[in-house]
C-alpha cells in the first residue's frame, strides 16, 4: 500500500510544489498530456493525486488522502478544529499571503480593531444595520473578531474581487488575502495596524484520520527522511 | 479528563427525558402559565441582529427559497417575546417545551439538539415579585435534584456604570461591552488613564486640531462606501472631546471593581452593597431593588441565607439579560452545562416590541442535563 499525496492541479502552486519536492530529490511529473490530471512520483512509494487546491482541505479532513499540499489559510478556514484533523509536516516557504482586515483609506479615524468596534456601533445607530465586512474567510474572520471583542458587524460573502466591494457600496470593510498590498492600495483601502488575522503559506499537511497501517507509516517515514523535515 | 460524562448522552433514554419535560411543563401550567408553541425554523435576520455574527457559529443556518436565511430554533425566548409583543395579554405567563439546536465545537461530543422547558412572566405591576416568583418556582421544581443555585444582577452593574462621573459616550461604551469582560476591562483601563492614549490616536487628534478634520479627510483618499466624510468628521470630534474628558476617578473605578468581584450569600452581599452606597450614592435605587428582591424571595419561601450571589454571573454567557439572573448547576458535574438558567430581559422586549415594551423575566430547564447529572459519572 502506498500513501496518497494530494497536490494542487494547476498553476504556480503546482509548479512550485513540484520544484520543492524536486529540490529534495523527489521527482514528480504529470503522466500523459498536460491536460490529464494524473501524475507520478519517481522513486518513492507515493501515489500522486492532482486536485484543486481548494478541495485538498476537504480530502485531508476526510482522510481520503494521507498527505496534502495547500495554503494554511484554506485548511484553517475549511476544517473545523483543524489541528485535530491534520498535522503540519512542513511549511514550504512559498505561496505567502496575509489574511488582513482593511478599511477605506479615507477613514483617518480608524487605525485599530478598537476603532473598528466603535465605528461599527456608530454605523449601526446611524444606518440601521450592522457594518458589513466582505470576505470569503468566514470562520477565521469571525473567530478573530470575537477574540478581539468587536461587535455590531456582519460578514457578507464575497468569493472574488473582494477589494472592490467597498467602492461598489456592498460593504464598509473587507477581510481578504494580500501578498504585496498592491490591490488594496489601488482600491483605496488600508490594513488596520492590528488587522493581521493569519499569515498563510503553502504547507505539507498529514491527515490524522487517514489509514495509517505499518506500510503507510513506513512510506511516510521514508518520504520524511528524504525531504529532511523529520 | 475522561469522557464518561458526555458519552452517556446516547444511552440516556430519550423517552424518559421527554416524560420529565412533560412533567415540568405541567408544573409550569399549574403555576398559571399558558402553553405556547413556536416554529422550529426562525428567520435568521432577527437573531443575527440581536446576538451578532457569533450566533451563526452556534446555530444551524439553512436557506428557504422564499424567506431567505433561516435558523433552527437556537432558543425560545426570542420567538416567545415576539409572539407576546404582537398579540399578548397583559400581564401574561407562558410555558413551552421543545427542542433547541446549538452547534458544538468539533470533538466536544456535547448534544447539539436538546429539550428545553421554559416559563416566562410578562408583568409590569411588580417586577421584583416576578423575579422571586420565577426563581422560587424553579427552586421548588429542581429541589429533588440537589443542584447548586447561583444568582447575579446585571441591573446592578448597569446602575454602577450609570453612576460613574464620566461622559455619556463613555458610559454607553461600557454598557455596550458589559457582556465582553475583556473589552470592558480594556475600556476601564483607558477611561481611568491606566493605559495611555495610543500614539496613532494622539497624532490624529493633533493633526485634526491643527489643520481641521475636513482637510485631513480630504487628503486621505477618495470617499468610498456608505460611511460618509461627515460621519468620519463626527467621530473625530468625539475623539477630541474624549481625549479632553477627565479620567474616571480612581475611587469610583475601585468601587466598580469591588462590585464586579462581589461573591457572597444574598443578605451578606446586600450588606456589602449598602456599604458601597456611601461612596457611590447613585447606587441606592439599584441596591433598594436588590434588597426588595431578597425580601420577595424570602416571602416566596426561598432560603435566601444560603443562596449565593456572584455579581459577574451571566456576564459572558447571557447576553440579553439586563436585571436579575440565575442558574442551577450540578455540583458534582462541572463538565455539564447549567441544568437551568434564567433572568430578566426588559430591554429585549423593547428591541423586539416595535415601540412597545414590558418588563419580563423567565427561565428554562434542560431535562437531559438533569438526567445526566442524576447518573453521576466522573467529571
Amino acid at each position: 500500500m502506498t500513501i496518497r499525496l494530494g497536490v494542487p492541479s494547476k498553476g504556480r502552486l503546482m509548479d512550485k510544489t513540484f520544484a520543492w519536492f524536486a529540490d529534495r530529490g523527489i521527482d514528480m511529473r504529470r503522466s500523459g498530456s498536460d491536460r490529464e490530471y494524473a501524475a507520478e512520483v519517481a522513486g518513492a512509494d507515493v501515489e500522486l493525486m492532482l486536485l484543486s487546491a481548494g478541495e485538498i482541505p476537504r480530502e485531508l479532513a476526510a482522510g481520503r488522502i494521507h498527505l496534502g499540499v495547500t495554503g494554511s489559510d484554506l485548511v484553517q478556514e475549511r476544517i473545523p478544529a483543524w489541528d485535530q484533523a491534520v498535522e503540519i509536516v512542513a511549511p514550504m516557504g512559498f505561496g505567502h499571503a496575509d489574511l488582513v482586515i482593511a478599511v477605506p483609506k479615507v477613514w483617518v479615524d480608524v487605525a485599530t480593531l478598537d476603532d473598528l468596534d466603535a465605528v461599527a456601533a456608530a454605523f449601526r445607530a446611524r444606518h440601521g444595520f450592522r457594518l458589513r465586512i466582505a470576505t470569503k474567510y468566514h470562520r477565521l474572520v469571525r473567530d478573530f473578531l470575537r477574540d478581539a471583542g468587536v461587535a455590531d458587524y456582519q460578514l457578507v460573502d464575497s468569493q472574488g474581487a473582494t477589494e472592490g466591494t467597498v467602492a461598489h457600496g456592498n460593504a464598509e470593510a473587507i477581510a481578504d488575502i494580500t501578498s504585496t498590498g498592491e490591490t488594496l492600495r489601488a482600491n483605496h483601502l488600508r490594513i488596520l495596524d492590528d488587522g493581521l488575522i493569519h499569515r498563510s503559506e503553502a504547507t505539507l499537511f498529514r491527515a490524522r484520520g487517514a489509514e495509517w497501517g505499518d506500510a503507510e507509516r513506513a512510506a511516510l517515514k521514508d518520504l520524511v527522511a528524504r525531504i529532511g523535515v523529520a | 479528563m475522561t469522557d464518561t460524562g458526555t458519552m452517556d448522552t446516547a444511552k440516556t433514554d430519550k423517552a424518559s427525558i421527554r416524560a420529565e419535560a412533560a412533567r415540568l411543563l405541567a408544573a409550569f401550567e399549574a403555576a398559571g402559565a399558558v402553553p405556547v408553541e413556536t416554529d422550529l425554523l426562525q428567520p435568521a435576520g432577527t437573531l443575527l441582529d440581536l446576538y451578532g455574527e457569533d450566533i451563526r457559529a452556534r446555530a444551524y443556518v439553512t436557506h428557504d427559497p422564499d424567506r431567505g436565511e433561516m435558523m433552527l430554533r437556537p432558543d425560545f425566548t426570542v420567538p416567545v417575546v415576539q409572539r407576546h409583543m404582537a398579540n399578548g395579554a397583559d400581564p401574561a405567563r407562558y410555558a413551552y417545551m421543545g427542542e433547541v439546536f446549538r452547534t458544538q465545537p468539533a470533538g466536544a461530543r456535547r448534544p447539539s439538539e436538546y429539550l428545553q422547558v421554559g416559563y416566562e412572566v410578562f408583568d409590569r405591576a411588580d417586577p421584583v415579585g416576578a423575579d422571586a416568583e420565577v426563581f422560587a418556582l424553579f427552586s421548588r421544581l429542581l429541589a429533588p435534584h440537589g443542584l447548586r443555585a447561583v444568582t447575579g444582577d446585571i441591573g446592578l452593574l448597569l446602575a454602577a456604570i450609570d453612576t460613574l462621573s464620566t461622559t455619556a459616550a463613555r458610559k454607553a461604551a461600557l454598557r455596550r461591552h458589559i457582556w465582553r469582560p475583556r473589552r470592558f476591562r480594556a475600556l476601564i483601563d483607558r477611561f481611568t488613564n491606566r493605559t495611555a492614549q495610543s500614539p496613532a490616536r494622539a497624532s490624529l487628534i493633533e493633526a485634526a486640531v491643527g489643520q481641521g478634520a475636513d482637510s485631513l479627510i480630504a487628503a486621505a483618499g477618495p470617499e468610498i462606501g456608505l460611511r460618509s466624510a461627515a460621519e468620519i468628521a463626527a467621530r473625530i470630534d468625539t475623539l477630541i472631546a474624549d481625549a479632553a474628558a477627565p479620567p474616571i476617578p480612581a475611587p469610583e473605578a475601585e468601587v466598580l471593581a469591588t462590585i464586579l468581584s462581589l461573591k457572597a450569600h444574598l443578605p451578606e452581599a446586600c450588606e456589602h452593597l449598602r456599604d458601597l452606597c456611601v461612596d457611590m450614592p447613585g447606587l441606592v435605587p439599584a441596591v433598594d431593588r436588590f434588597a426588595a428582591r431578597i425580601d420577595a424571595l424570602a416571602k416566596a419561601g426561598v432560603g435566601v441565607d444560603t443562596i449565593p450571589f456572584e455579581a459577574s454571573y451571566g456576564r459572558s454567557t447571557m447576553e440579553y439579560y439586563d436585571g436579575f439572573v440565575f442558574g442551577f448547576l450540578a455540583p458534582s458535574r462541572p463538565d455539564l452545562p447549567p441544568a437551568a438558567t434564567g433572568g430578566r430581559y426588559d430591554a429585549l422586549t423593547r428591541i423586539l416590541g416595535a415601540g412597545r415594551e414590558i418588563p419580563a423575566v423567565g427561565g428554562v430547564i434542560r431535562p437531559e442535563v438533569l438526567a445526566r447529572a442524576a447518573q453521576g459519572g466522573r467529571p
